[in-house]
């Protein structure tokens, strides 16, 4: 046990203090600022792998560490769609993913909010459209924000979900800064 | 037939003498896995494709101490029997291989599973096999997870708590990637054979980059080489830290998770300041690699392996010494060496169970013949075996790549790889983090592929977790699952 309490104390907090100049730092506030105005308690995000090459989902499980501190937003990645205010995607779509997926966006209570994540979700990337892959998300459930890279960094990520939460989002938008 | 009279028999199939190739008859098909099985040999691959002028054929590769030997076996031609003779009972997990080749390209097997597996048939249920007695009921489990991963299904069959079988069904995320390939041009080719299955990057890209190099001759520089296999390892490390904090937190210990998350991320950043990626998706290129490593960024990339190996021993003793984790690891998800050695377990989770493979040290490819990488393995063969192996593998390639920084050869890190002469056909494997990466890629003269495939250790692993959660309660089996942390998307192409 005091192992673990020296290292905790030695690591420390790692959340990053961004100073006012930066561009990422003032996402974070906004993003928290939004979520606070708009959802008025913690946003619940599912994340659904519609066929992805895993290399998005690597960039999600990192909004999770220490550095991002995802949860210290108020952001929850949650186990069950019912649970959920917004749907974070990847692709490209597989042809037998596409019931799964639809069933999962159908589970999602409204008012809901899709994200399409990282170039294959927004538009194919490598896979393309075509026989086993049906392409980008938008071809099989409505998509908010569109968060192209491959894969995106999880800044990138949070940017997006910002995006999503803004009410001048136009559909299948491009995630800023 | 001896070993050695096979490969002695075939010739080789590019410019590396230990890649060796021979067509094969109905008959030797079946007695080349014979002997071979019998020789201890390991079956890497097994594929169906278009041969080249409108054949069609059966693929398999085999690792054995004398290097890879590839047999064909073509199907069209007079006298061929209407189904290929399988392989199953010599190596169980050909059986869904065989099944895949018949789902993309129509070639059926002797072996008595015809279920389809990588093509869903729309509408039509799959036949689970039912497990009947009193008070036995079944748990399916996605293509949706409770998570962040990849689509899947399992089926279990419990009684209680008990798992008395669990059967999966994958194919959920098969894009189509072979299909994908043909007639892209091969250096496009190359960024596509890197999204495989994303969290082996390295492996893929650098095994087609070499079935690619072997096709047409060409030797990439020594610098690029050493980069190579840096890039290889640093990709083996981000990998082992995200599970090593993964299984802390399965087992209930978010402390692991924070930790180990907070070393990966310090480790992508510095990855992302010596190739320009935080994930080495377009690190390897044919010929070379993407950039060259200055010495400053080298420097501090070692700085950060240096930091990251001692802060994991740290770790490592406090997962040693942590009595909650000891109690969910030791014992769960066991696959004792013997059962290992049957089920044909592979990388980093065969060397778990005692099976001592390990491309980098058995077949020494440069820049491995001068790195004198230590195979890491364990005999336990449970999940506190893998996160053994595990631990120690963080720590020699900690120490890899701070000797491939320190010792780097000077050079070019990337030459022009000329299109084939002719219609060329080439291998390459990696062990990557996983397990033993094979790609073999057919190009043509106009510089476009012609046919290729991508084969990821998960399919070897894959049955062998079915085994491993037999006995155990339902609830260790995210734990056991992590443990062996399979690709869904290298596995359904």
């Amino acid at each position: 046990m005091l192992k673990i309490l020296r290292q905790i104390h030695r690591i420390g907090i790692l959340t990053e203090p961004v100073p006012a100049a930066d561009a990422g730092m003032r996402l974070r506030e906004a993003l928290q600022r939004r979520i606070l105005q708009i959802m008025g308690r913690a946003l619940c995000v599912r994340a659904v792998d519609a066929g992805s090459c895993n290399a998005c989902e690597l960039e999600l499980q990192a909004l999770g560490n220490p550095i991002y501190n995802i949860e210290g937003l108020g952001i929850r990645f949650v186990a069950s769609p019912r649970h959920a205010d917004l749907l974070l995607v990847t692709g490209p779509v597989t042809a037998h993913m596409r019931d799964a997926l639809q069933q999962t966006y159908e589970a999602v209570p409204d008012p809901k909010l899709v994200v399409a994540v990282g170039d294959c979700g927004c538009g194919g990337g490598m896979f393309g459209t075509g026989g086993a892959s049906l392409g980008p998300v938008s071809n099989v459930i409505p998509v908010d924000v569109a968060v192209p890279g491959c894969p995106p960094s999880p800044t990138r990520l949070l940017a997006g979900i910002l995006a999503a939460l803004s009410p001048a989002t136009a559909p299948a938008g491009t995630a800023g800064p | 037939m001896s070993l050695k009279t096979w490969l002695a028999a075939a010739s080789p199939l590019g410019a590396d003498p230990a890649i060796r190739a021979i067509r094969v008859t109905a008959e030797d098909w079946r007695r080349a896995a014979e002997d071979l099985a019998a020789a201890g040999a390991r079956l890497l691959a097994l594929w169906a494709q278009d041969a080249g002028a409108g054949h069609s054929a059966v693929f398999a590769v085999y690792a054995s101490a004398g290097g890879l030997l590839l047999t064909e076996l073509r199907c069209d031609v007079e006298g061929a029997p209407a189904a290929y003779p399988g392989l199953q009972d010599l190596f169980p997990f050909a059986g869904r291989m065989q099944r895949a080749a018949r789902d993309l390209y129509g070639l059926s097997s002797t072996d008595p599973d015809t279920r389809p597996w990588l093509r869903h048939a729309p509408g039509e249920a799959y036949a689970f096999v039912r497990v009947e007695g009193d008070g036995v009921h079944e748990i399916p489990v996605g293509p949706v997870h409770a998570g962040i991963i990849e689509p899947g299904h399992f089926r279990f069959s419990v009684v209680g708590e008990k798992v008395l079988r669990l059967e999966e069904r994958l194919g959920y995320a098969h894009k189509g990637v072979e299909r994908r390939f043909l007639d892209l041009d091969v250096e496009v080719g190359c960024r596509l054979a890197a999204r495989v299955s994303g969290d082996s990057a390295v492996a893929f890209s650098w095994a087609y980059c070499r079935a690619l190099e072997d096709q047409t001759g060409v030797a990439p520089p020594r610098r690029a080489n050493w980069l190579r296999a840096l890039a290889l390892e640093l990709e083996r490390v981000a990998n082992h830290l995200g599970d090593l904090g993964a299984l802390g937190n399965d087992a209930g210990f978010a402390f692991g998770l924070s930790q180990f998350s907070h070393l990966k991320e310090r480790l992508l950043r510095a990855t992302e300041e010596a190739y320009g990626q935080r994930y080495l998706l377009d690190a390897i290129v044919p010929g070379g690699v993407c950039r060259d490593l200055p010495a400053a960024a080298g420097a501090r990339l070692a700085q950060s392996l240096a930091y990251v190996a001692a802060q994991t021993a740290v770790l490592r003793d406090i997962y040693d010494e942590h009595a909650g984790l000891r109690d969910r690891f030791v014992g769960a998800g066991t696959v004792a060496g013997p059962l290992a050695a049957r089920l044909g377990l592979t990388g980093l989770a065969g060397r778990a169970s005692g099976q001592a493979y390990d491309l980098r040290t058995d077949l020494r490819d440069p820049p491995y013949d001068e790195l004198c990488a230590v195979k890491c393995g364990a005999e336990s063969g449970d999940v506190a075996a893998r996160v053994v192996v595990r631990f120690e593998e963080v720590f020699e390639s900690c120490r890899l790549g701070q000797r491939i920084i320190g010792g780097l050869p000077a050079g070019e890190v990337r030459v022009a790889v000329p299109r084939p002469d002719s219609d060329g056909f080439g291998i390459g494997a990696v062990e990557g983090w996983r397990g033993p990466v094979l790609v073999a890629l057919s190009a043509g003269r106009d510089g476009r592929i012609r046919r290729c495939h991508p084969h990821d250790p998960s399919w070897q692993n894959w049955p062998v977790l079915e085994h491993a959660v037999i006995d155990n309660i339902v609830a260790d089996f995210p734990l056991i699952n992590k443990s062996f942390n399979l690709s869904y998307s290298g596995h359904d192409l």
